[in-house]
């Protein structure tokens, strides 16, 4: 193998697993160290800069960070990442000093944002204090989107998305709320030299089956039930409901109903309990809720009598692999099921809808209805019109809105500024050492043998009685400290200089994990099998170094490794050194757009 | 040293021996040797050899005298027993155990100055007993100690970190042992653990006195240009005179190797060693040829290593004394108070 280039941004960022797998990047090890030192507030500006929403996120975000993090493959659980954000925002101090100020001088360019959800924000939030003119339109009366209209309150109080989208807002955007976007001709009529579209996925998908129009007024669709729910006009649901679909959405339609009445609620899914898409902690809050599960039944027909629903018929199904390996439903050949229920939530999936955009207007759609999106720049067809968030490529998560707004902000700046956007900028990367006496370093290398901490939950009694009442609790100071300790800093990485190595085995020797050989060069496979410990995780690197005077190379399987230092520790020479690497990904500003010369 | 624990995390598809333990299994408490000592990386291959013998922790005594390779025992078997005894009285402590439980494994634990300085009439006595151990020598050629003075082991006209130069003589501890009739001799390198694992594996398995001389850099007072126990002088002058690949006596015979370059020797609890031969036409069974091979290449300034000398059908001191077959601890009133008959003979047989 060729010895490995530490210099590419790439290398050291996908060992840093959850900061790697987040799609906003975000430094995680840095703002859990920031915590374990008290500095709620540096780490929420961390999150702040990166994510936008900490206070919402560490509530709700699908944390692809967490099966990602090293602790799952060295003991089972990750450390409560997302918690932890929360932990942030729930103890830091006032921070309104910290965030930047409105422009005072206005660039003179103005943005329209369609939608007010997490992408447009994003957007907004990156380009406003640069001077852009940002204007957000909202068919409801506040911001939010998503965040605030499917969210049941339960797990996201109105006053922590009226905070963060507050911060935004505060940015001298203006919001217009009540203002649905009708028509893209119009708007591409008036003056605005970008357009971005964040208007979400905002269609759920109904269920045809007979029945459905005759018992039409006790079916309601899951995302417009929970959003009418959300604005108070729907206060209470009757006494059995039955919930169809197994997302997120789901899990949120069934919790709800449990608080406004419903006491026997049952979740029915099409395929498997493992196959469903909500994630394993949503499914988890349900079940602690009393609602159980139900799955492998496939819905046919809504019964009713007199105009009144009186339940749903089932067919039961199991999985089988067709001959190309594929899994299907197939009739497993048992009775059909019948669930008595009152009321019914359809919540089988979200889809984009577009119907203010005219054909005509410069904006092509693929054969699935969808926008032809750069999923680069996030740029359409049309050169003015950007696209983030659900709308762009179906539903996602928060953190995907965020990610995309952060790059479509890039992509109006750089264009705004005459700059060719495809060209995209580096993000910033700094490596320093960590040492700071024989035996120390600027972070904790001692390795936490706690199990996962478990957040606080409000008594259920209480919870189910009031659906604003939050249900989880969060950690306190002290548990989260706990919980931050578990963290193996892996963006303090184990950098190796050959020439002062004198191949003395002491970091072999030492390293808890078996993780580093020296062992004559060969291709990638071949090292593998030949390391000290079993090798097989291949999507993660082996970090090779030549260059030593035995001709053998340095290899490093990244697996698993702890970040303990050791290494370093054992090492009599300083070939091994910790060092940190901290990655800032580049959003809208000068720094996205390479210098210019000067005129002389 | 470090201050830290080593983390109990391990790497979670570690191969287990025959009992369930990882090597992680056999380690002691965290080195608190210099970074980077060659000993920590003997205490890797004691660790190793044991694991892979499937050595239940217990049936182990590990003793030593002073020094730093004799703290080295703390670090590896932390489950066996111990004993850190006398400066350079190691060997005694190991036969007066030895003496009295038969049963267990002896791992002797001495540096070349333990060995070669303070304790250089134990180690001979030892040797020449057969004491049925296995005698390490970690040898680094200086007092580390006390500031890195040339030891007993140093070479004549290498040079200390300050510049001196050494005009003594030095003691080669494997000639030694080969001239006291040690019947399992060896020398290695702790840079080198392909060749210095099996060799352990092999002395565990030997029945008698088994020796193993090993080149051991000091990184703090020895490891300079001009020494000769660096790891750079020791990697350029290594001469390994074979590759040994021990096989217990459980696993099935198993060979590839070219015909006429391998040795097959078998021990007395069936185990063999398989020797790859590396160069001159070595017999590692004929201890008068490796004595002089050992003086000719050390006098060419070659450092010899590999297994130098076996005796296959070697005997032990029980053997020699004729004792009791059992452990002392195992026996009863009946076994240690046999009567007065038995007494009228034994007095009967010395009239």
């Amino acid at each position: 193998m060729k010895t490995t280039d530490i210099s590419a941004p790439e290398y050291f960022h996908k060992v840093v697993d959850c900061q790697w797998a987040c799609p906003a990047h975000t430094p995680v090890p840095e703002y859990i160290r920031l915590i374990s030192a008290g500095r709620y507030s540096d780490a929420y500006m961390i999150n702040w800069k990166s994510n936008v929403f900490p206070g919402i996120l560490g509530r709700t975000c699908d944390r692809p960070c967490e099966p990602a993090c090293r602790r799952v493959r060295v003991e089972d659980e990750p450390v409560a990442i997302c918690r932890l954000k929360r932990v942030a925002a729930d103890y830091k101090d006032d921070i309104t000093a910290r965030l930047p100020q409105p422009a005072k001088i206005k660039n003179g360019k103005k943005i329209a944002l369609v939608g007010g959800g997490p992408a447009s924000l994003t957007v907004a939030r990156d380009l406003a204090p640069l001077g852009y003119q940002c204007t957000v339109f909202d068919g409801d009366p506040k911001a939010g989107g998503m965040i605030r209209t499917q969210i049941p309150k339960f797990r996201l109080p109105d006053s922590v998305i009226d905070e963060e989208c507050g911060y935004i807002l505060g940015l001298g955007v203006e919001f217009r709320g009540g203002t649905r976007i009708d028509s893209m001709k119009a708007l591409l009529a008036q003056d605005y030299d970008a357009i971005f579209v964040g208007s979400g996925a905002p269609r759920g998908r109904d269920l045809d089956i007979p029945g459905r129009k005759e018992a039409a007024a006790n079916i309601h669709i899951g995302i417009d039930w929970l959003s009418s729910v959300s604005f108070g006009h729907i206060n209470k649901i009757s006494r059995r409901v039955v919930v169809l679909g197994g997302g997120n959405t789901a899990m949120d339609c069934c919790r709800s109903a449990r608080r406004l009445g419903g006491e026997q609620v049952d979740v029915v899914v099409r395929s498997g309990f493992e196959e469903m898409k909500a994630s394993p902690w949503e499914k988890e809050d349900a079940q602690h809720e009393g609602i159980p599960i139900h799955n492998y039944l496939v819905p046919t027909e809504f019964t009713h009598a007199n105009g009144k629903l009186t339940g749903i018929t089932f067919e039961k199904v199991k999985a089988e692999k067709d001959e190309k390996g594929r899994r299907k439903l197939v009739p497993s050949g048992e009775p059909d099921q019948h669930f008595e229920c009152d009321d019914v939530l359809v919540a089988v999936g979200q889809e984009n809808a577009f119907p203010w955009i005219e054909n005509d207007c410069g904006i092509e759609f693929d054969q699935w209805h969808m926008p032809k999106v750069d999923p680069v720049t996030f740029r359409s067809t049309h050169p003015k019109v950007f696209f983030g968030g659900d709308a762009a490529f179906g539903p996602k998560n928060i953190i995907w809105a965020v990610a995309h707004g952060h790059e479509a902000a890039v992509s109006i700046d750089k264009m705004l500024n005459g700059e060719d956007i495809a060209d995209r900028p580096q993000p910033a990367v700094e490596v320093m050492s960590q040492k700071m006496g024989i035996h120390e370093w600027s972070y904790d290398n001692e390795i936490a043998l706690d199990q996962r901490y478990k957040v606080p939950l409000r008594d259920k009694v209480i919870a189910l009685k009031d659906i604003k009442a939050e249900v989880e609790l969060g950690f306190d100071q002290k548990l989260g400290f706990k919980e931050a300790g578990r963290c193996l800093n892996c963006d303090v990485q184990t950098v190796f200089t050959s020439s002062l190595c004198i191949e003395c085995d002491a970091c072999v020797d030492i390293c808890p994990m078996d993780c580093i050989t020296f062992t004559p060069n060969g291709e990638e496979m071949d090292l593998r099998r030949r390391l000290t410990a079993p090798s097989i995780n291949l999507t993660q690197d082996l970090y090779v170094q030549d260059g030593l005077k035995t001709g053998r190379v340095m290899v490093k399987d990244e697996d698993v490794c702890l970040h303990c230092g050791l290494c370093a520790e054992r090492c009599p020479t300083g070939a091994w050194d910790m060092q940190k690497f901290f990655i800032d990904m580049t959003h809208a500003g000068t720094k996205c757009r390479p210098p210019r010369r000067s005129a002389a | 040293m470090t201050y830290l624990a080593k983390p109990k995390f391990h790497h979670p598809d570690l191969p287990k021996n025959a009992l369930g333990f990882t090597h992680r299994d056999y380690e002691g408490t965290v080195s608190t040797l210099c970074a980077g000592c060659g000993h920590d990386s003997i205490t890797a291959s004691i660790i190793q050899a044991c694991f892979e013998l499937s050595i239940e922790p217990h049936r182990v005594a590990k003793i030593s005298g002073i020094g730093c390779s004799s703290k080295t025992p703390t670090y590896f078997l932390g489950n066996s027993h111990g004993f850190n005894s006398v400066h350079g009285r190691m060997p005694s402590v190991l036969t007066g155990a030895n003496l009295a439980n038969r049963d267990l494994i002896y791992l002797g634990v001495s540096g070349d100055g333990d060995s070669a300085s303070i304790g250089l009439g134990q180690f001979a006595h030892c040797l020449r007993r057969g004491v049925n151990m296995v005698y390490i020598v970690e040898n680094n050629g200086v007092y580390g100690l006390t500031k890195g003075q040339f030891s007993a082991t140093a070479d004549r006209g290498s040079k200390s970190k300050r510049g001196f130069v050494n005009t003594d003589n030095s003691i080669d501890l494997a000639a030694m042992a080969l001239q006291l009739g040690a019947s399992f001799v060896a020398r290695s390198f702790s840079g080198d653990k392909h060749q210095l694992v099996p060799i352990i594996k092999a002395a565990i398995a030997h029945r008698g006195a088994a020796f193993i001389d090993i080149i051991s850099p000091c990184v703090a007072f020895n490891n300079h240009p001009g020494s000769t126990k660096s790891f750079d002088f020791v990697r350029e002058h290594n001469e390994a005179v074979n590759r040994l690949d021990f096989i217990s006596s459980r696993m099935p015979i198993e060979i590839d190797y070219q015909p006429g370059t391998v040795e097959i020797v078998t021990q007395h609890d069936g185990s063999r060693l398989a020797l790859r031969k590396i160069g001159a036409d070595y017999d590692p069974t004929d201890r008068t040829a490796a004595m002089g091979f050992l003086q000719q290449q050390a006098a060419k300034g070659q450092i010899v290593t590999g297994l130098l000398y076996v005796h296959p059908d070697s005997e032990d001191l029980h053997a020699h004394l004729r004792t009791a077959e059992a452990p002392l601890n195992s026996l009863g009133e009946k076994d240690l108070c046999p009567g007065s008959a038995v007494l009228d003979k034994i007095n009967a047989g010395l009239r």
